[in-house]
């Protein structure tokens, strides 16, 4: 598969970050950038991976599915991660996770039919004294409340249009 | 030898060697401590965690599997702490388990039944929803079915570390970890059904068996595999005279509990539709089914007529039959028929390596002896495809004892993941070096080698100042027995020379001899006529050299008959009938009848399988195999010949049919399981 | 901008650069005598390095607390392979998020303790294993590095000392058991994040078979004040046995809310009165959680004369943990708490071993059967044992860390799972879409 440069380099980069050998390491790296710029771990994508570092594909298909930020299937393109582990529970997060299915209609780890939406609810996500969080994609938001999801979600579809 | 560890278990003091785990320890003095993820041969992994034990200041349970015997360790394995955590750990177990043993392959030899029948709590507390998942069919013999696996991984690490092949996995995580084959939904692998035989319980099954019997329904045989020429025991399941299973799992025959598909499943071609059931007799032209009494007639009287014409007989030889029925059969040619007509089709220059070793002792290494020592120099052979049980030996011992692997093969083969050095081409002798730097080696070598060839890389090995041992790899189940039979033209059994060598195989074939007699192989395969005024043929299927014969004789498998074959190694073994056949009689049994109707049944001796092998004990050098050994099922290895062979070496006879995992010669086509699975089409 | 206000009774010894303007950047790092120990440590022996960690008592920052000089004393420095030194920055103990301001804030900090261990073991090479969801401090760390590296702090020849050092970010992707040691360093080599059969352990058998040093980001970030004030100093700041500081996360119903720098010993009392400012909503104090979810779990009565660190908690049958302090008020739910902590190692289990996979997979279903109020009165102790099948039987801590929170938690609740059969209404009424797989 063709790579995007800025990928391509990543991926270089990865390759030599690791003694001479164990570039399986760069493995759960690769198929992670790989997602954030495709969408989602592709066949095509494991296939390269496999290449690069010289394994099968059942051997990174091993690793991918073990790991729960790695996903077979496209998220949306902002992905709303809801903790509701126990410092969330204790201010309300798993609400929040409740409030976040109604409001974009989808449950766990589904994806808004237009595709700009997904929703999972994680465990934690290390913001546990700035309770409840959430994390769109990589960016965190802390103390979030009901309300100001709405105002979040809000002014992402308007981003999205 | 270091100083055995001293350790007490159970209060018993025992004695060990540095290193043993507790478990072994255990075991080897007759403590079981039960254990499904551990596996002799196989890496730790401390998993299914029931092999807890107590350990005197230790303060938690330790798993015996990983704790290797320390002096004065003071080891508990059947105190009630220990027994609480089986009995809790079965529980575990079985919360996700269907518990549908009564309609489970497994069931009755399943090593979780046993175990909770031994250890376990006798009711669940567990009310909750099971996690199910529906059953996959890996391939044609490999089916999963995940509820039932308990994750102990020796399907995983049997394929990897065993074959080589990595073809199973373990995807997702927690309580839905399954196992997943390599290529999505099925698996591309050697089929060998090994991640079955080493499950536990009944996650994986046989494709081939599943689904066909109770285990205890069943007798079961070990005989020997009549495909390779690696000579694998293999215990054939059977219930009314049906074969319903083969497995090694009692770790019984020279290969312990490796088996490749065929001789775990290619026994199926005995129960082929176009298996021969009666003999036929060609009249105006046509093949008939006749009575045997007028088939052997119809033979005994041509012979008996070309005899007294004095007419040429040709006799083609088989590289399937047992010992007794190539002796018999050269010895029927030589005094019978008066010919030195006699030859098979040969895979590999034995005679020209037994000549270049005269004189020497110890050179010929045993299957043992692939686990063994120290080197290893493969030449030509794609040992994974083609003799896959002695990759396996060799790639256990690489594991195990960290040996030296040398290859110099025309292609890329499997021993390159864990060669020593792997060259491509025929240069092993650039490899001087390096192998005189080993303690020892063994070399092996496909019919790329012959003739001068061996002779050279006999001078070679002799010349590295190190102990070698040799193995010319044949193809057939029988290709060495037959060849130390003289089921050829210019020897007699045993490698003494016959004075007068007669035509060889393709010179029968194209001769216009007055009759040729051919059993168990298929001359004409490649659309050659016959030429022969009078064709016989002794076969389990009408063949293309059937289909032209005059009478056509149905022969008994290798599993429907005992006797005795030799292996690649020279290892005798014996065969022992699994099930009785309708129809179709054993060769030895068709030619002791044509012997019979001929009336020169005296002349030839008895015509039991036993009372043949006497005389080929008496008679052929090599084979005063101890009897014991053969007939508890042991392996035997013949005696090397001392003493040149003063024959013309023929090495444009040798020639191989390297035949992969997924074919054997003509017989392999009428194996349903090989020609199945999809990498039978993919490679062969 | 801080995300909580220190407090003042607080000492911040790895903090107190959290706030200052420009924090992670190496010109505030070096201004506030940033890499000074490391040139100190390099004129030191290697075994003088070691002696000084432990000299000052600190004990491991992950959790499990063992004491890093003794670590560091394991790895065969005369071994011919290569050393390496991995640090854990994948925290996800829940409650914990205090190494996350330690990178945030101060990258270079934990670069000069990564340093320092580089020069105690001859190692020259390391890896940050960082948790996937903690994308943005990659990108400050790699920052951090590229400083380093363009102002000679990494490198080929460090500052003209002879000693080279090549650093890497990694990340992760989702799966707490990376934190686990041996996971991690499964991880770090490409693999399923499952732990390994120990022995062997990492200093002798770690990141890519070599003998290697693997401790949390705090423990790297006391390294070099230690280095600096010398390890008695810091060992005078905690209590005896357990030097140092702690970063303390205070979680849950509190009014402050936030990361604290504590010398260990702190009475627990008043770091939710004084530092944390009393129970949300002038409630009461139910339950506390000192270190993480993985501790056992104290009630109000158990935090009396309690203080924060090693042997005070391990009086009270608990652990001091990562530093994740959960504080749960008087209308908390206990059923709900130990169902919602359940679940989490279910889906954090890596299903290597049977008591684990199974166990958690079983009390998963069971208390959210049982929260839902489907319950038998059989359950309450099923619940209790079916934990203690798993405790110590497990392949690595994680069934450990599952079974001692719930046993705590049903022993010392029971009232509440008995309430809860009767029909007494559960504080939290939302229930329903806990019913997940």
């Amino acid at each position: 598969m063709t790579l995007s440069p800025q990928l391509e380099a990543k991926f270089n980069k990865l390759l030599e970050s690791y003694p001479p050998g164990r570039q399986r390491s760069a493995m759960i790296p690769m198929l992670l950038y790989g997602q954030d710029e495709i969408g989602s771990v592709t066949d095509d994508l494991i296939e390269e991976v496999a290449g690069r570092i010289g394994v099968t594909a059942l051997q990174v298909n091993e690793v991918l599915s073990y790991y729960s930020m790695l996903h077979r299937k496209p998220m949306g393109k902002y992905h709303i991660q809801v903790c509701t582990n126990i410092s969330c529970l204790l201010h309300d997060g798993d609400k929040l996770y409740e409030h976040a299915c109604k409001k974009l209609g989808i449950g766990h780890k589904e994806a808004t039919a237009d595709g700009q939406f997904s929703l999972e609810e994680v465990e934690c996500m290390g913001a546990c004294s700035w309770a409840p969080a959430i994390q769109v994609n990589y960016d965190f938001h802390h103390f979030v409340t009901p309300e100001q999801l709405d105002r979040l979600l809000d002014g992402l579809k308007k981003n999205a249009v | 030898m270091a100083d055995p560890v001293k350790l007490t278990i159970d209060g018993r003091e025992i004695h060990a060697a540095p290193g043993t785990l507790v478990i072994d320890a255990a075991k080897q003095n007759g403590i079981e401590v039960p254990a499904f993820c551990y596996y002799e041969g196989l890496t730790l992994q401390a998993a299914c965690r029931m092999c807890l034990v107590e350990i005197e200041k230790t303060p938690k349970l330790q798993t015996a599997c990983t704790v290797p015997v320390a002096e004065g360790m003071v080891v508990r394995t059947e105190t009630p702490q220990v027994a609480t955590a089986r009995k809790y750990m079965l529980e575990f177990l079985l919360t996700n388990h269907p518990l549908d043993c009564p309609v489970c392959d497994k069931g009755g030899e399943c090593e979780l039944q046993d175990m909770t029948f031994r250890y376990g709590v006798g009711e669940s507390r567990f009310t909750e929803e099971k996690v199910h998942t529906p059953e996959k069919q890996f391939s044609p013999v490999v089916f999963f079915d995940a509820p039932r696996c308990i994750l102990c991984y020796r399907c995983v690490r049997v394929c990897d570390e065993g074959l080589g092949v990595k073809a199973l996995g373990v995807i997702n995580r927690g309580v839905v970890s399954e196992i997943a084959p390599n290529h999505g939904d099925h698996l591309e692998c050697d089929e060998c059904g090994a991640c079955i035989d080493i499950c536990p319980v009944g996650a994986l099954t046989s494709g081939a068996y599943r689904y066909q019997t109770r285990p205890w329904e069943m007798t079961h045989v070990g005989t020997i595999c009549t495909h390779c020429a690696d000579g694998c025991k293999t215990t054939l399941g059977t219930r009314n005279d049906r074969i319903l299973r083969g497995n090694n799992r009692d770790r019984s025959g020279v290969n312990g509990e490796f088996l490749c598909i065929k001789g775990r499943y290619g026994f199926d071609f005995y129960d082929h539709p176009e298996r021969l059931q009666a003999p036929l007799l060609r009249v105006n032209g046509k093949l008939e089914e006749v009575s045997w009494a007028q088939a052997l007639n119809a033979v005994a009287q041509k012979f008996n007529q070309t005899l007294a014409d004095g007419g040429t007989f040709g006799v083609i030889g088989s590289n399937h039959t047992s010992n007794e029925e190539n002796f018999y059969l050269q010895k029927f040619a030589r005094e019978v028929l008066r010919t030195n007509h006699i030859d098979h089709h040969r895979t590999g220059d034995v005679v020209t390596l037994l000549d270049a070793l005269s004189g020497k002792e110890g050179k010929l290494a045993t299957v043992a002896d692939l686990y063994e020592r120290k080197a290893f120099l493969v030449l030509g052979a794609d040992l994974a495809l083609e003799h896959p049980l002695l990759s396996y030996q060799i790639r256990a011992n690489y594991r195990h004892h960290q040996a030296h692997i040398y290859v110099v093969t025309p292609g890329a083969v499997r021993e390159d993941h864990y060669s020593t050095v792997s060259l491509r081409g025929r240069d092993y002798a650039s490899l001087r070096d390096k192998l005189k730097a080993e303690s020892e080696l063994v070399v092996l070598f496909d019919d790329s080698y012959k003739g001068d060839d061996v002779r050279k890389l006999v001078e070679f090995g002799e010349s590295l100042g190190i102990p070698v041992k040799y193995i010319a790899l044949v193809d057939y189940s029988n290709s060495r027995g037959a060849v130390d039979m003289g089921v050829a033209p210019e020897l007699l059994p045993g490698y003494k020379p016959s004075g007068q060598p007669g035509m060889h195989y393709g010179e029968m074939r194209d001769a216009n001899l007055g009759a040729l007699w051919v059993v168990g192989a298929n001359p004409l395969k490649n659309g050659a006529q016959r030429k022969a005024g009078f064709l016989v043929v002794q076969d389990m299927f009408l063949t293309e050299t059937a289909q032209q014969a005059d009478v056509v004789l149905p022969a008994a498998s290798a599993y429907e008959k005992n006797g005795t074959v030799t292996n690649a190694t020279g290892e005798v073994q014996r065969l022992k009938r699994g099930i009785n056949t309708m129809g179709a009689k054993p060769d030895l049994e068709i030619m002791g009848f044509i012997a019979r109707e001929m009336g020169a049944a005296a002349a030839l001796g008895p015509w039991t399988p036993d009372a043949v092998f006497e005389q080929i004990r008496k008679n052929v050098r090599g084979y005063q195999v101890p009897l014991p050994v053969l007939m508890t099922g042991g392996a035997a290895q013949t005696m090397p010949v001392n003493g040149r062979i003063p024959v013309e070496s023929r090495p444009d006879l040798v020639h191989s049919d390297h035949n992969g995992l997924f074919a054997s010669g003509t017989l392999g086509r009428y194996s349903k399981v090989l020609n199945s699975v999809m990498e039978s089409r993919l490679r062969r | 901008m801080l995300y909580n206000e220190p407090s003042p009774l607080e000492t911040r010894v790895l903090s107190r650069r959290f706030g200052k303007p420009n924090s992670a950047s190496i010109d505030t790092y070096l201004a506030d005598d940033g890499y000074k120990a490391f040139l100190k440590a390099s004129k030191m022996k290697p075994e003088e390095i070691i002696e000084e960690v432990k000299a000052s008592n600190l004990r491991g920052r992950g959790g499990a607390g063992f004491p890093t000089g003794m670590k560091w004393s394991f790895v065969p420095r005369n071994s011919p392979k290569p050393k390496y030194i991995v640090v854990n920055a994948d925290e996800s103990e829940p409650g914990t998020c205090k190494d996350r301001l330690l990178m945030e804030y101060d990258p270079h900090q934990l670069i000069e303790g990564i340093l320092i261990a580089g020069l105690s073991v001859d190692a020259h090479a390391g890896y940050i294993y960082v948790r996937g969801e903690y994308r943005y401090l990659i990108e400050i760390l790699d920052k951090a590095l590229a400083e380093a590296y363009q102002k000679g702090w990494l490198g080929k020849n460090i500052q003209g000392t002879g000693f080279d050092f090549e650093l890497y970010t990694h990340t992760g992707a989702g799966a707490y058991e990376c934190g686990e040691e041996s996971a991690l360093l499964e991880s770090l080599e490409g693999k399923r994040g499952v732990p390994r059969i120990r022995p062997p352990f990492p200093a002798v058998v770690g990141a890519f078979q070599c003998p290697t040093i693997l401790n949390n980001v705090e423990t790297y970030c006391a390294v070099p004040a230690i280095i600096r004030d010398g390890g008695k100093a810091f060992a005078d700041l905690g209590v005896p046995k357990a030097g140092g500081t702690k970063l303390t996360c205070l979680t849950g119903h509190i009014n402050k809310p936030g990361v604290y720098e504590l010398p260990l010993g702190f009475p627990v009392l008043k770091l939710i009165e004084e530092v944390g400012g009393g129970i949300r909503n002038g409630k009461k104090l139910k339950a506390f959680i000192p270190g993480g979810s993985s501790c056992p779990i104290l009630t109000a009565a158990e935090c009396e004369g309690a203080t924060m660190d090693y042997d005070s908690m391990a009086s009270r049958k608990s652990m001091l943990g990562s530093g994740g302090v959960v504080v749960m008020d008087e209308d908390t739910c206990m059923v709900k708490a130990a169902l919602r902590i359940m679940r989490f190692y279910a889906h954090e289990s890596c299903g290597w071993c049977i008591p684990c996979r199974e166990g958690t997979a079983w009390l998963r279903k069971l208390l959210t059967r049982f929260h839902q109020g489907m319950g038998t009165r059989t359950d309450i102790d099923l619940i209790g044992d079916v934990s203690r099948n798993m405790l110590g039987r497990t392949f690595c801590p994680l069934g450990d860390a599952a079974a001692l929170p719930t046993i705590s938690i049903v022993e010392k609740f029971r009232q509440e799972f008995e309430d809860h059969l009767d029909g007494k209404p559960c504080p939290f009424e939302h229930a329903r879409h806990m019913v997940t797989v």
